[in-house]
């Protein structure tokens, strides 16, 4: 079962749909009490940063989903701005982020050619890996892999072995990340079928 | 790379799925969904639905049918026809689409784009430009399923919908929709040309060679094809497909 924290970002329905679609239960909660006893966690996002941020304070998540994270160690998968989320730091907002993977989340305007290159960076783009993770198995052979991303910013990670996938974009960023039980895909899975499903079917299988 | 988008472009008249010729006379093609299902076998890049009778019925979106698509859908998505309330927008993105495609009612009131934009983000509003030649070989803009002509050429209110905030264009001409024929490359050039937005092209995909001139001559960004993927052949009955991915490959710029 896994759990999918709603902090009012974004429609969940896809998501939901595509665990059901390879046979996964998911349960959608807002409450403290739902996430207490999770044993798999995903954050799902669109939307801004501090007012995700916002959110997951204002609904009582924050030291909740540290102790899961943390202490717990229970697998987390962030997606889009959910994995930003996961990083110290975006230059969308002034808030915090969780922190839990050391990266920060960077703007692709004035760093790439907005005229070649228009943002957000929307579209089907291909990944290529940088390190073995249990998130990205059986996507040999990569030149058929892609995923749908829609994402304004993007994330950078301090150190490189936390980067499992890179994309490129003007510049090349980190498209899946992993730290320990904590993972994040700045695509959307839920939008890039047999290979979301892939992804989903990993994360469901850790 | 980004890869150029080849988008099925499928038409809803209320709850079924139909495709017209010159947004005319159209043939009955089944249901939404079981349509949906088989393209999610065929993994395409993104599916846009319009429904072509909702603006000149006024009425607004059929909420049913795309929760209903949405949940079997695993790809991004796009709804166009009758959205004229900035709370119906918010119900469909809610419902699970990513786009939002507006033609009539933007001409009716171009701060609906604007007001879209704001609220949701440009890449979430598609400004959609249906134009016909008059008899003098000009261009006109046309709304209400064809039905209404607006005033201004194709180019001007391309502009104008990008200057609103709209992320994407598509544009569709009228002459050519369901014909095979090919894209009108003239009409999609004379906009691509001027405008910084993605521009997709709709109207007379005929095959995979049309596709490749449509990019490569016309300018597109990305294409839009309707009675190439849900017939057989050029009048021949009902087959759910999609152009081979080593042929698209061929004659699309990577």
């Amino acid at each position: 079962m896994i759990t999918i924290v709603d902090y009012g970002m974004g429609n969940l329905g896809s998501i939901v749909n595509m665990f059901r679609k390879i046979g996964v239960q998911t349960f959608v909660t807002e409450e403290p009490a739902g996430v207490e006893h999770a044993d798999k966690l995903l954050l799902p996002g669109v939307g801004a940063f501090d007012t995700a941020m916002t959110r997951i304070g204002q609904q009582g998540l924050l030291s909740l989903l540290n102790k899961k994270a943390l202490v717990e160690k229970v697998p987390i998968l962030g997606i889009c701005l959910g994995m930003q989320l996961l990083t110290d730091s975006s230059e969308e907002g002034t808030l915090p982020g969780l922190g839990w993977i050391p990266a920060r989340t960077l703007a692709f305007k004035e760093r790439i050619d907005t005229a070649r290159y228009k943002v957000p960076h929307m579209g089907w783009n291909t990944v290529e890996k940088n390190a073995d993770s249990s998130l990205t198995e059986g996507f040999e052979p990569y030149e058929e892999v892609r995923f749908y991303f829609v994402h304004s910013y993007f994330v950078q990670c301090d150190d490189d072995r936390h980067s499992i996938l890179k994309t490129t974009y003007g510049l090349r960023f980190d498209s899946a990340i992993q730290n320990g039980n904590i993972y994040g895909a700045q695509f959307h899975p839920e939008k890039s079928h047999t290979f979301g499903m892939q992804l989903f079917r990993n994360f469901a299988r850790l | 790379m980004l890869r150029t988008r080849v988008i099925p472009c499928l038409l809803l008249n209320d709850e079924s799925l139909v495709k017209t010729v010159k947004f005319g006379a159209y043939t009955y093609i089944g249901d939404p969904v079981n349509t949906v299902r088989i393209f999610n076998e065929l993994e395409v890049d993104e599916l846009v639905f319009l429904d072509i009778t909702a603006s000149r019925q006024s009425r607004g979106p059929n909420f049913k049918v795309l929760e209903d698509i949405a949940n079997e859908c695993f790809m991004p998505l796009a709804y166009g026809g009758g959205i004229c309330d900035i709370e119906d927008v918010g119900r469909i993105f809610g419902i699970g689409f990513e786009k939002v495609v507006i033609n009539s009612h933007a001409v009716q009131d171009p701060g609906f784009i604007r007001r879209v934009a704001d609220k949701f983000g440009s890449q979430s509003v598609i400004g959609s430009i249906d134009a016909r030649k008059n008899l003098f070989g000009r261009y006109e803009v046309f709304t209400h399923g064809g039905t209404k002509k607006a005033s201004g050429n194709p180019l001007e209110w391309a502009q104008e919908l990008e200057r609103l905030g709209a992320g994407e264009l598509l544009l569709t001409s009228m002459d050519r929709d369901g014909t095979w024929a090919g894209f009108d490359i003239k009409l999609t050039a004379s906009v691509t040309s001027k405008v910084q937005v993605p521009v997709i092209a709709n109207g007379g995909a005929g095959t995979v060679r049309h596709i490749g001139d449509v990019v490569g001559r016309g300018g597109a960004s990305a294409v839009a094809v309707g009675s190439l993927v849900v017939f057989q052949g050029k009048g021949l009955g009902v087959l759910v497909n999609f152009p081979d991915k080593k042929e698209l490959e061929e004659v699309l710029p990577r």
